[in-house]
């Protein structure tokens, strides 16, 4: 036994199949989940299973999804930007002003993006270069960012956006498939694709998991965090854009508490509250859960405080399902 | 010291037959460990042979899947930590897990804390007891004074005085020495014979031979998981324990080196920064290792971060093959062909979390990628190449890195910066708390790759390894280099010397 000799071990790549970490994962969870609330649904009301009212139920989490993608890497990263729904505010604040100096269709959106993105590089600029926490810088921009709105409009509201710009928020591509839609799944996949497909994405997990490991592996942790805020604010552009488009007006307290909404969507579809970890599949599908649940109260004519109460027992039983799935397991085990 | 060896008494704790496996990993089968009253047993083993599982099953961590524990004959099931500390377990681990914003008294007291009345803790008993408890073990520490304000060593101490507070019968001290000085480190063995003749039973596990021989009374040798052989101390020497723990004999120490040393490759000149270094010029050349000798608190490190990007330098010059190099980050410098290991594996080298493959193509993705998207089967290529290269032990590059034990988790990062193909790797402290095994395997691979015309600056506090590796060493002190020392001069003493600034002629040579 004692000259054995020095064999190079071979390590294999994998041990489970492709297949077997899909059907484990948290994604196909929720998919379960999506399917049984969309079954109840069905049963519980006859208004569900009409493609019309569907279509009108994808509302309900389009925009916040659109802004949710770029939360879930900022997220991811160990970073987070609560001031989403102020940006949304600032920039339909911004647009509306424009109006009432005769801007088009075109300018409008060149300014919510523009305003968006704006709000972002100042998110980004007090984390990554003042190295200020991000929870507390973007608690204090959303106070600012809708508060510049509230001095702005005051009690007033901006209307008379010109008619093509309804087209964001409510045209139609096909049949009963909307624009928004279609936004939703072109960002859920670029988003997708900026993950889990490029090196970028690779770079978000490795700050997640270790920022300090990342620094010290030539990772530009600053740049990929300022990134990632940029794009967070651009999304939440996107998102006004769409929201101020389907309401045809502005007022200071448009998309009020919708940051939470978002987050909540993030967790919800796997993200790691404390980074590292998380999917865009996974967001995509609990954006999907979110929008049929509350839109399924809604046909039962639940109201929308007692909704709320569903999705945070929803979020809460969600997470807390597999862990209560390990410690059976284990107690059966002993 | 035989006699009282042989007096026919019982352990305390006994494992039997205990059995933990780990998805693809059978990290311990069927092993057996028997600890003694007042006596010091030495768990030796590589790294992966189960060490540090064992610690997790005897402090409640890991629940095994087979086998049985036996505290005085009767067993025990320890599900929770907290089963472990009521048996009277308890652990001093690598990294003491301590509270450093609270004081040394809370520190010890945490959890048990003496109460009032009213249930509220008497801190005025508390802060007694605990000087109580310190004073036993000879530490001069104030009760009061914030934990994080504390050294390792003395940190050593407020988790050996906890041990004691809630009665421990038995006291795992898991590498205890890795981080100590010289001085420290009999003030811990002095620390270790008080808690003998107090009749607690300890169980020691250090990669140290010194040490093994110098205070444990028991060894016993696990490998790959599994039980090798147990005895008296006395009953064994250095080589026959080395058998045991590789299953081979190691024969040379350190490997032979090829001296094809070329020209210039990295020009350092008059480097300086406000606190840390002043006045550090060198050059290294082509295949040549460079050790870096000082003790703790020379600024070896912090240099060495600062040619790697991570510090900024207040001045001073850099050339790579002749070019000057502007190093302001990490990637810079790899973009230079200058990477770094660091000391701090789980915090600075590892990606905790990832798996590690993705650990070990993170700086080389540019070429593993095209455009920017990844391409998995080039990443599983690179990192098969370098895993091999390194003789990596886990079950599948898809693991998490945070799940290898720590010599694994060196190839890694040492994987992960070869893969870069760099000109220059900077090692700091590369084989501290790796086995022997390991560590040989290390310092093979390093001449290795000095023969292949790698540029090599190892930064190490073993003389051993400094001597046995190094082509040239640079001494540094308080931030300055003291000495630069190559060929005949190499002897320990004069790098001691030089490193601790004694200018007077050394006699012991002539002696």
């Amino acid at each position: 036994m004692s000259d054995i000799a020095v064999q190079t071990r071979h390590v294999p790549d994998r041990l489970n199949s492709r297949a077997f970490r899909i059907l484990r994962s948290w994604e196909a969870l929720l998919l379960a989940v999506t399917v049984a609330i969309f079954i109840v649904n069905s049963f519980a009301s006859p208004y569900f299973l009409n493609a019309w009212n569907l279509s009108d139920a994808t509302f309900n989490f389009t925009e916040k999804a659109m802004i949710a993608f770029a939360m879930a890497l900022l997220i991811i990263s160990g970073e987070i930007d609560l001031s989403v729904a102020a940006i949304i505010a600032l920039a339909s604040t911004a647009m509306g002003l424009a109006v009432q100096y005769g801007a088009g269709t075109p300018e409008l959106v060149a300014i919510g993006l523009a305003v968006g993105l704006l709000c972002g590089a100042f998110n980004a600029v007090f984390v990554t270069i003042l190295g200020l926490p991000s929870i507390v810088v973007t608690i204090g921009t959303m106070s600012l960012f809708r508060g510049i709105s509230y001095i702005i409009l005051g009690d007033e509201a901006f209307r008379g956006y010109p008619s093509s710009f309804a087209w964001f928020g409510q045209g139609y591509i096909y049949w009963v498939f909307t624009v928004e839609m279609l936004l939703f799944v072109i960002i859920a996949v670029i988003y997708g694709v900026l993950l889990h497909k490029t090196n970028f994405g690779r770079a978000v997990y490795a700050i997640g998991n270790n920022p300090t490991g990342a620094l010290f592996s030539g990772i530009r942790v600053q740049r990929v965090k300022f990134i990632l805020f940029l794009l967070t604010g651009l999304m939440s552009g996107v998102a006004a854009i769409c929201l101020t488009s389907r309401l045809g007006s502005t007022r200071p307290s448009i998309a009020q508490g919708m940051e939470l909404e978002v987050v909540t969507m993030v967790v919800l579809g796997g993200v790691n509250i404390l980074g590292g970890s998380g999917s865009i599949p996974g967001v995509v599908i609990a954006a999907f859960v979110m929008g049929l649940v509350t839109f399924g109260l809604g046909l039962l004519n639940v109201p929308g405080i007692v909704m709320s109460i569903f999705i945070g027992l929803l979020l809460i039983g969600v997470i807390a399902l597999p862990r209560l799935w390990a410690i059976a397991a284990q107690s059966r085990k002993a | 010291m035989n006699e009282r060896l042989a007096l026919a008494h019982s352990p305390v704790v006994s494992m039997d037959a205990i059995t933990k496996t780990f998805p693809g990993v059978k990290a311990l089968d069927q092993v057996r460990l028997d600890l003694y009253p007042g006596e010091v047993t030495a768990l030796v083993g590589e790294n992966g042979a189960g060490k540090s599982t064992t610690v997790k099953v005897l402090t409640g961590i890991y629940r095994p899947d087979a086998g049985t524990i036996r505290i005085d004959g009767k067993p025990v099931t320890l599900s929770t930590p907290n089963d472990a500390s009521n048996a009277g377990i308890t652990a001093i681990h690598q990294e003491t897990v301590l509270f450093d914003e609270l004081s040394v008294a809370e520190n010890i007291f945490i959890g048990h804390a003496p109460r009032t009345r009213l249930g509220l803790i008497d801190r005025a008993e508390m802060h007694s007891a605990a000087q109580q408890l310190l004073d036993e073990i000879g530490a001069p520490l104030n009760t009061h004074t914030l934990l994080r304000d504390l050294g390792i060593a003395n940190k050593h101490l407020v988790a050996l005085a906890r041990a004691l507070s809630v009665d421990a019968r038995v006291v795992i001290m898991d590498e205890p020495t890795a981080a100590l000085s010289h001085k420290e480190i009999e003030e811990l063995y002095a620390l270790v014979e008080t808690l003998k003749t107090q009749g607690k039973a300890i169980l020691f596990i250090s990669h140290k031979f010194d040490e093994i021989f110098r205070i444990a009374d028991r060894y016993t040798v696990f490998r790959d998981g599994a039980f090798v052989e147990d005895g008296l101390v006395t009953d064994i020497d250095e080589d026959g324990l080395v058998k045991m723990m590789v299953g081979r004999s190691v024969d040379q120490i350190f490997p032979p080196r090829q001296h094809k040393i070329a020209e210039d490759v990295f020009e350092v000149e008059a480097y300086e920064h406000p606190t840390e270094f002043a006045d550090i010029s060198f050059s290294l050349r082509r295949g040549e290792i460079l050790g870096f000798y000082g003790l703790v608190g020379a600024g070896r490190s912090e240099l060495m971060q600062s040619l790697f990007g991570i510090t900024r330098p207040s001045g001073g010059a850099c050339r790579i093959n002749g070019t000057p190099c502007v190093i302001r980050s990490p990637a810079d410098a790899v973009a230079n062909g200058i990477v770094y290991v660091p000391e701090d594996r789980g915090k600075q080298g590892a990606i905790i979390g990832l798996p590690i493959f993705q650990n070990i193509t993170l700086p080389s993705l540019g070429r593993t990628s095209r455009s920017g998207f990844l391409k998995i089967a080039e990443e599983f290529k690179l990192a098969r190449e370098y895993s091999t290269r390194l003789d990596l032990r886990a079950a599948s590059l898809d693991q998490d890195v945070g799940s290898l034990s720590g010599g694994n988790q060196q190839k890694v990062v040492i994987a992960k910066w070869l893969a870069t193909q760099p000109q220059v790797i900077i090692l700091d402290e590369p084989t501290k708390g790796i086995d022997i095994g390991s560590k040989a395997a290390v310092h093979a691979f390093m001449a290795e790759l000095a023969a292949e015309g790698l540029s090599i600056i190892m930064v190490s506090s073993e003389i051993p390894e400094v001597i046995g590796m190094s082509d040239r060493v640079i001494v540094m002190r308080d931030g300055r280099i003291a000495a630069e020392i190559s060929g005949r001069d190499l002897h320990p003493e004069t790098l001691v010397r030089h490193a601790a600034g004694i200018t007077t002629t050394p006699q012991l040579q002539e002696a």
